[in-house]
């Protein structure tokens, strides 16, 4: 009964948050408009991680080298199209579908090796995976474009959008759908039966076999899907920037997504949102209040990012250990807080 | 001429080899005494060198700051131990993944504001140059040092494990910490001096090995991490020989893929042997466990 | 003859379930007491309350004048405790020699640790031969004396044990049960002896204390509470 309640609550949620968004960018700057759409492209390739982290129990730090499959995959085929001179949907739709793909293929081929691994060691294998990543495009570097990466012609912004700002809204408009879509699919497929299968084997995997659980498909697949996703989100940026380089996917973009999923609260689509969110505005943040201490250029430019990174890492440590369940433990707790004072006032509770 | 070539590649991977089974060895060191994976031990290593560079820059002493990067690694790691490390739970061992990335985010972080992101040139001892009295194996005065250091770090290892009652002690908290402290061992501080041990070898390693490479900067760490990861590995994340064993196995490997593939190829060749050796015998080369659930 | 251990009132458990209600003990110096009850009686929570694992939330703990409460576990040692605990806990890592030596290390006097040493070789001599092997290598009964060498190392004034008849041939549990009894007439060695082997355990004892649900019932020298078949059914079950 509850679990129907929750549900269409979360739908009415959900629905009325995209609308809301999508309202937002009619108002917000240009650039706040790219802000968004950053957001909702991290949001993809999080809500991913956060599945196969939080409830799969496999830690990876190679999903910004999935993220990077995904943005070479969707150059590849956007330039491709647009040197048959093919345009429109098309030109938007077939680049992000091969981006998926790819990413899958990648994803299975690791998650294959994955499924034997544990804990630490997929995190070094996938550590491993993701240095190696500007190894390759520097060695193939005519297919990749070395470490400048490659250019690409990208569907350009529907006519009635054209004007100031206009690009940056369809970006977010198209990060936005890409976002919806993975979350919603995410969702479901955590709260099906193979969510639960996957929490077993998360949970134990000696007991999740026993209960004739295929602990091995259960891994694979959870990473495959991750990395779909992933590849999606690499996909989006590689729209928004029209480009796809190494530079762009390195091992910080890999622990900036598991820092969202951590720091959000990890095996929760809820948690992936506020951590995609912390991850583009808390630097824009710190910025902002830097560049208002009127500092040294030099001071500046060392405090640029960095300030962001360590504030970061300190908080995820500090989530780790004292709020295991994130931003969005907090947000469930403050919740159950408000929501049983409510009941009290309107029905005491006979005691 | 090829021979010449081979013979240069492999000394020039024994040296390399040596260092990285240094860094393994620390990584060793913290498995054993505290049952993790020290993803933070390449920042730390990193942040002993700059220490290190600190000390000898305003010294113009290169030995000085050796010495400060032993201490100031030991230091670090005492600082994370305490402060971080020893509170996260040990229920799923993801928590102290998830740690100890992100107290390599924050040193890097720190490192980054200290000095920014450039590079700076590391001094060394000796000269880098090919012996002429041993022309033929084209072995540097350097890699003699940096033989010598890890030597010295491999025998101090063993005498501290095999023969004085605090390596007996750190061994027993390893193996067993609460029999170890109904024995009278202070566990939880033998744990503490296996992550200052390890993290005073970690540095000592990065300061061998940085000048050897661009030079040092917030980063410089990052691919030595993933290289000492793969051969402790590869050696068995509980063995020390092997990780000995491992480090100069690997090393020589890596300089024989890029010597004769191309550098760059070597992050590769690492990952491919990270996974072959994990598929195959997931125990590592030189273990004994059959199976390894961390 | 005064007492070494004295026990009174102690509450302690793990977390909301209490295990151990308001148990008085006293372990008389120079003599082997042991604690007798059936599976789930808290022997084993009695052990691990004095040894300090386990923190009772009442009562007090005193050996020889001196408050064990607050000692932390590594420092019951040096207090004159030492345990051997259950399953014959060696360091299957380590081999005899270094378990031996483990067990004197927080002695300063070093001579004087390595000459115990010698001693508890002396005593249990089927370890000399194996001074170098690891502790799996060793047979249960090498186990257990290796436990029970190691805890002599510390030349603790009581000697706590944990079933060490647990999973021994009955040959080799009533040698080292005669050898507590040496142990107690020649160096006057108190013990604290925790057993569900209770008709050998009783048969070495000098005091017996008879532990149900967490509760002593019983407490009078062993060979009466041998005798007291009433005692025996009810809380023994034989």
């Amino acid at each position: 009964m509850t679990g129907i309640m929750s549900s269409r609550t979360t739908v009415i949620i959900g629905v009325v948050g995209l609308i809301a968004v999508i309202g937002l960018t009619f108002v917000l700057e240009p650039f706040r408009n790219y802000q968004l759409a950053t957001i909702a492209a991290y949001l993809c390739a999080v809500a991913g991680l956060t599945m196969l982290t939080g409830v799969n129990g496999q830690l990876s730090l190679g999903h910004a080298a999935l993220m990077a499959c995904g943005a070479y995959c969707y150059a590849f085929t956007a330039n491709g199209l647009a040197e048959q001179e093919i345009e429109g949907p098309v030109l938007l739709i077939v680049p992000i579908i091969a981006a998926v793909v790819g990413a899958t293929v990648l994803g299975l081929v690791i998650g294959l090796a994955a499924a034997r691994l544990h804990g630490p060691y997929l995190a070094g294998v996938t550590l491993a995976f993701v240095i190696a990543l500007p190894a390759v495009t520097s060695r193939f570097s005519d297919v990749f474009g070395g470490d400048q990466g490659l250019w690409i012609t990208v569907e350009r912004r529907p006519e009635f959008l054209a004007g100031r700002g206009g690009t940056e809204m369809f970006q977010a408009w198209v990060a936005i759908a890409c976002a919806a879509v993975v979350v919603v699919l995410l969702r479901n497929l955590m709260r099906s039966n193979f969510g639960r299968q996957m929490r077993a084997v998360r949970d134990n995997e000696v007991a999740a076999a026993l209960a004739g659980i295929n602990v091995a498909r259960t891994k694979v697949i959870a990473f495959t899907v991750s990395s779909a996703a992933a590849g999606i989100g690499g996909a989006v940026m590689a729209f928004m920037t029209q480009s796809a380089s190494p530079g762009a996917f390195n091992l910080f973009i890999s622990l900036f997504l598991l820092m969202a999923a951590v720091i959000g609260g990890i095996g929760t689509l809820y948690g992936a949102l506020w951590g995609s969110i912390l991850l583009v505005v808390l630097p824009d943040v710190i910025g902002s209040i830097t560049r208002g201490l009127s500092l040294s250029p030099e001071v500046a430019q060392r405090l640029d990012g960095n300030l962001a990174v360590g504030l970061f890492g300190a908080v995820m440590v500090l989530v780790v250990i004292v709020a295991p369940f994130g931003i969005q433990g907090l947000v469930r707790k403050a919740g159950h807080q408000i929501r049983s004072r409510g009941s009290l006032q309107s029905a005491p509770h006979p005691k | 001429m090829e021979l010449e070539r081979f013979i240069f590649l492999t000394v020039d991977g024994l040296a390399r080899g040596a260092v990285y089974a240094a860094f393994a060895l620390s990584l060793v060191l913290i498995w054993r005494a505290a049952r993790i994976v020290n993803f933070s031990q390449g920042a730390i290593a990193m942040a002993a060198t700059y220490i290190a560079f600190v000390v000898t820059s305003m010294t113009g002493n290169y030995w000085l700051g050796l010495v400060a990067a032993l201490l100031g690694g030991a230091a670090i790691g005492l600082i994370v131990e305490r402060g971080v490390m020893r509170f996260v739970s040990p229920v799923n061992p993801l928590n102290s993944v998830i740690a100890a990335l992100g107290v390599l985010l924050v040193i890097q972080a720190v490192v980054g504001m200290l000095f920014g992101n450039g590079y700076y040139p590391m001094a060394v001892p000796f000269s880098q140059e090919p012996l002429p009295w041993l022309a033929g194996l084209s072995i540097s005065a350097y890699d003699l040092f940096v033989f010598v250091c890890v030597a010295f770090v491999v025998l101090g290892l063993a005498v501290l494990f095999g023969k004085t009652n605090v390596g007996l002690r750190m061994r027993a908290a390893a193996f067993s910490p609460e029999l170890a402290r109904l024995l009278g061992v202070r566990s939880t501080r033998m744990i503490t001096l296996g992550w200052m041990l390890a993290s005073a070898i970690s540095g000592l390693a990065a300061l061998l090995v940085i000048p050897t490479e661009l030079g040092l900067n917030p980063h410089a760490t990052d691919l030595v991490f993933v290289y000492a990861f793969t051969i402790a590995v590869v050696g068995g994340l509980d063995s020390a020989p092997g990780a000995v064993i491992g480090g100069l196995v690997v090393g020589v490997l890596l300089s024989w893929v890029s010597g004769y593939l191309g550098a760059t190829l070597s992050p590769v060749a690492v990952l491919v042997l990270l996974l072959a050796v994990l598929l195959i015998k997931p125990g590592g080369i030189f273990s004994v466990t059959k199976e390894r659930t961390a | 003859m005064s007492d070494l251990l004295t026990l009174s009132g102690v509450h302690a458990g793990y977390g909301p379930v209490t295990v151990l209600h308001d148990v008085d003990l006293t372990v008389p110096d120079r003599s082997i007491t042991a604690v007798v009850g059936a599976n789930g009686a808290g022997k084993t929570t009695l052990l691990r309350t004095i040894m300090g694992q386990v923190r009772p939330t009442a009562g007090s703990i005193r050996i020889g004048g001196i408050d064990l409460t607050t000692v932390k576990v590594e420092d019951m040692v040096r207090n004159g405790l030492a345990l051997v605990p259950e399953g014959r806990g060696v360091i299957t890592e380590l081999t005899v020699d270094e378990n031996l030596r483990l067990g004197g290390l927080w002695r300063r006097d070093t001579a004087e640790a390595s000459r115990t040493l010698s001693e508890v070789y002396e005593l249990f001599e089927p370890l000399q031969n194996r001074r170098k092997s690891a502790g799996h290598q060793l047979s249960g009964g090498e186990r257990q004396m290796l436990a029970i060498g190691r805890a002599l190392m510390a030349k603790p004034k009581l000697l706590l044990l944990d079933e060490p008849s647990l999973g021994l041939a009955p040959r080799i549990t009533a040698q080292i049960l005669q050898l507590l009894g040496r142990l107690r007439d020649e160096r006057g060695l108190t013990v604290l002896l925790i057993e569900q082997n209770v008709r050998s355990a009783l048969g070495i004892a000098d005091h017996g204390v008879v532990l149900n649900l967490g509760r002593v019932v019983a407490a009078r020298p062993a060979a009466e509470l041998a005798a007291d078949t009433d005692l025996r059914h009810t809380y023994l079950g034989f």
